[in-house]
C-alpha cells in the first residue's frame, strides 16, 4: 500500500502550523514576560536612590524612601522564618522518617499540599480572626504569624523530599550501630539532606518576602520606623500596593523602587536556593 | 607485653562502650511524639482555619440565609449584602486566565520539551520557573501602569467598534474602554499563571519515556502528531493537574487582580467594565468595614473562595498522584 501524497503533505503541513504555533505561543510569552521584567528594571532603577534604603516613606508630595517598610519587612519575614521552619522541618520528618505510609501521612501530606495553594488573603482572614481581635490591634507578630502560615507548607513539602532522596541504607547503617532512631535523623538524615531543607528554606523567605495579601489586615501599615513588633508594622508589599495605588507621582516612583527591590531579592533567592540544591545533588 | 597491653586497652574500650547505653535512648518516644505533634499543627491550622472562617461568617449567613449566596446586592449603608458579583467576578476571570494562559503554556511547553535545540532546554526552563517566584504584585502594578493603559487606549475601543458590533457575543465587549475591568484583570492572571502552568507541564512531558516518543516517530508520525496523539494523552492527568493547580492560584489570587479590577460591585455585562473579585473585595474593604454584618459577609466571602479553591485543589491532587503513580509503574 503507497501512502497517499496529499494526506502526506496535509499532515505535514498541519503538523508545520501546529508547531509554529507552539514556537509562538513562546516568543508570545518570552515577550510578555521581557517587557514586564525590562520596565520593572528601567522605572525602578531610575527611582532607587541611597535615600531609598535610609529615609522613610514620606507623606505625599515629598521625597522619601523605604526604609521603614524594608524594616518592617525583614522582620516579619525573620518571625515567619522563625516559627515556619522548626514546624516544617519536623513535620517533614515525621512524614518522610516515621510515617511513610501510614494513611495519617496521606492525610497531612493533603492538607500541607491545599495550605501550600490555598488563598494567602484567606489566611490573613484567618490570623486576624485569631491573633488581631484577640490582641485589640494590628501587629508586626501578626504579620509574622501569617507569614509563618504560608512558608511552613513550602518548608514541609521540601524537607520530606529531600529526606526520601537519603538512601536507606544509611538510616539502617546508624541504627545497626546502636544510635536510637532519633539521633539517626538528627546526626545522619538532617545531615545528609542539609542542602535540600535549607534551599526549601531559601524558597519559603522567596516566597513570603513577597506576599502582599495576607498582611494586610495583620500588620497593617505604618508610616514610622519602628523595631516593635507589638505594634502595626510596615512592609515593602504593603507599601508598594498603597503607593501605587495613590495619585501622588512621587509615591509611584517609590512603589517602582520597591517592586525592583522585592523581585530582585526573590530571583536572587531562587537562584542561591537552586544553585544549592545543584550542589547538593553531588 | 606490649602486644597484650594492646589487646586489653582495646578490650577495655570496647567493653566501655558495651556497658554504656547508646545516648539519648531516653529520647526516642520524645522526639517521635514531637515529630508527630509538629504534623498534627499543620492539620490543626487548617481545621482551625475553617472553623474560625465559620463561626467569623455565622453573623452573615444567619441575617441572609441562603440569599446571600444568590444576592447580588452590596449595599455597607443599608448593610444589606450578597456574594454574586464577586463569586461571578472571580470566576470569570479566573475562567479568562484560564482560556488564555492554558493553551500558552502548553505551547511553550511543547516548545521546550519537543522543539527547542537541546542546550536551550534547562535554560529556558529555569527561566520559566524563575517567573513564576516573581511575586503577583509585581504583576499587577505592571498591569495598572503598562497593560491597563495600552488596552484602553488601543485594543478595547477596537474590540469596541468591532466584535462589540455583533449580536449576542458583541454586549461582552461594549461600553467605555476605561482600561481596567474584568479583561484586563483575567489576562493579568493569565500571565501571572503561565509560567506556573507551563513549569508543571515541563516537568511532566520530560518524564515520558523516550521508547514511546521513538516508536511514535518510527511509525512515521509528524512532530505535531507525536505531540497531540502521544505525549498529551499520555500526560493527562499530569497536565490536568498542573492546569488545576494554576486555576486554584488565579482563583485565589488577590494582588495580581485588585490592581485593574476597578473594585464595583455592580455585575455589568461586559467584559470591558470594572467588576470586582472575592479576593480584591477582601483587600480593598476589609481594613474599612464597620459593622459586625458588614465584616461578617466579607469572612462569608473569603469562606466561599476557601471552599471554591479547596475544591479545585482536591481534584488537581487527586490527578497529581494518580499520574505520579503512572509513572512509578
Amino acid at each position: 500500500m503507497k501512502a497517499d501524497p496529499s494526506i502526506v503533505g496535509r499532515r505535514h503541513l498541519v503538523s508545520r502550523v501546529m508547531m509554529g504555533l507552539c514556537v509562538g505561543a513562546a516568543a508570545i510569552s518570552i515577550f510578555a514576560l521581557a517587557i514586564i521584567l525590562w520596565e520593572l528594571l528601567i522605572r525602578g532603577l531610575s527611582a532607587l536612590s541611597l535615600a531609598t534604603f535610609l529615609e522613610s516613606t514620606p507623606p505625599p508630595g515629598s521625597k522619601g524612601g523605604l526604609a521603614n517598610a524594608i524594616v518592617g519587612s525583614l522582620m516579619m519575614t525573620g518571625i515567619g522564618i522563625a516559627i515556619a521552619t522548626p514546624l516544617g522541618v519536623l513535620t517533614g520528618s515525621y512524614l518522610a522518617e516515621y510515617a511513610r505510609k501510614s494513611r495519617l501521612s496521606t492525610i497531612i501530606r493533603f492538607i500541607n499540599d491545599t495550605l501550600l495553594s490555598a488563598p494567602s488573603i484567606v489566611i490573613g482572614l484567618f490570623v486576624y480572626a485569631v491573633v488581631v481581635v484577640p490582641m485589640g490591634h494590628f501587629s508586626g507578630w501578626a504579620g509574622g504569624i501569617a507569614l509563618a502560615l504560608i512558608a511552613m507548607p513550602v518548608i514541609v513539602r521540601t524537607t520530606e523530599d529531600m529526606l526520601l532522596l537519603v538512601p536507606d541504607q544509611l538510616r539502617e547503617a546508624s541504627v545497626a550501630l546502636g544510635m536510637p532512631i532519633w539521633r539517626a535523623i538528627v546526626k545522619v538524615s538532617w545531615r545528609a539532606a542539609s542542602k535540600g531543607i535549607l534551599t526549601g528554606i531559601l524558597l519559603a523567605v522567596a516566597r513570603i518576602s513577597g506576599e502582599t495579601a495576607p498582611l494586610l489586615f495583620t500588620a497593617l501599615n505604618n508610616q514610622f520606623l519602628t523595631f516593635d513588633i507589638n505594634r502595626p508594622l510596615p512592609s515593602l508589599p504593603v507599601a508598594i500596593f498603597q503607593f501605587a495605588m495613590s495619585p501622588y507621582k512621587d509615591w509611584q516612583e517609590l512603589a517602582w523602587a520597591g517592586a525592583l527591590l522585592i523581585s530582585a531579592s526573590v530571583l536572587l533567592l531562587n537562584i542561591l536556593a537552586r544553585t544549592m540544591a545543584a550542589r547538593g545533588e553531588h | 607485653m606490649a602486644q597484650q597491653n594492646g589487646l586489653s586497652s582495646i578490650d577495655d574500650t570496647a567493653s566501655g562502650y558495651l556497658s554504656r547505653k547508646p545516648s539519648g535512648v531516653g529520647l526516642e518516644k520524645p522526639f517521635h511524639m514531637l515529630t508527630a505533634a509538629a504534623a498534627l499543627t499543620v492539620v490543626g491550622a487548617l481545621i482551625a482555619l475553617l472553623i474560625i472562617l465559620a463561626i467569623d461568617a455565622a453573623p452573615a449567613i444567619r441575617q441572609f440565609g441562603f440569599s446571600f449566596l444568590v444576592s447580588s446586592a452590596w449595599n455597607p449603608v443599608t448593610e444589606m449584602f450578597g456574594a454574586v458579583p464577586a463569586t461571578v467576578g472571580t470566576l470569570i476571570t479566573a475562567g479568562i486566565a484560564m482560556l488564555v494562559g492554558t493553551p500558552i503554556a502548553f505551547g511553550v511547553a511543547i516548545f521546550i520539551n519537543e522543539i527547542c535545540p537541546h542546550k536551550l532546554r534547562d535554560p529556558l526552563s529555569i527561566a520559566v520557573e524563575l517567573l513564576a517566584a516573581v511575586p503577583s504584585i509585581i504583576y499587577g502594578m505592571w498591569g495598572l501602569f503598562v497593560l491597563a493603559p495600552f488596552l484602553g487606549t488601543t485594543i478595547y475601543p477596537f474590540l469596541i467598534d468591532t466584535i462589540g458590533q455583533v449580536p449576542v457575543i458583541g454586549a461582552l465587549f461594549q461600553g467605555p474602554p476605561y482600561g481596567i475591568g474584568m479583561l484586563t484583570a483575567g489576562l493579568i492572571l493569565a500571565i501571572m499563571v503561565l509560567p506556573f502552568i507551563a513549569s508543571v507541564s515541563i516537568r511532566v512531558l520530560s518524564g515520558v519515556p523516550a521508547v514511546l516518543r521513538e516508536a511514535a516517530y518510527g511509525i512515521g508520525s509528524t512532530p505535531w502528531e507525536v505531540a497531540r496523539y502521544v505525549l498529551l494523552p499520555h500526560c493527562r492527568k499530569g497536565l490536568i493537574g498542573g492546569v488545576m493547580l494554576g486555576l486554584g492560584r488565579a482563583l485565589g489570587e488577590t494582588m495580581a487582580v485588585t490592581f485593574v479590577i476597578g473594585n464595583s460591585h455592580k455585575i455589568a455585562a461586559s467584559l470591558l467594565q470594572p467588576g470586582t473579585t472575592i479576593s480584591a473585595t477582601l483587600a480593598n474593604e476589609f481594613t474599612e468595614a464597620t459593622g459586625d454584618i458588614y465584616l461578617s459577609s466579607l469572612v462569608a466571602l473569603g469562606l466561599i473562595l476557601f471552599v471554591i479553591t479547596f475544591i479545585v485543589l482536591l481534584f488537581a491532587q487527586m490527578m497529581l498522584s494518580q499520574a505520579n503513580r503512572k509513572e512509578a509503574k
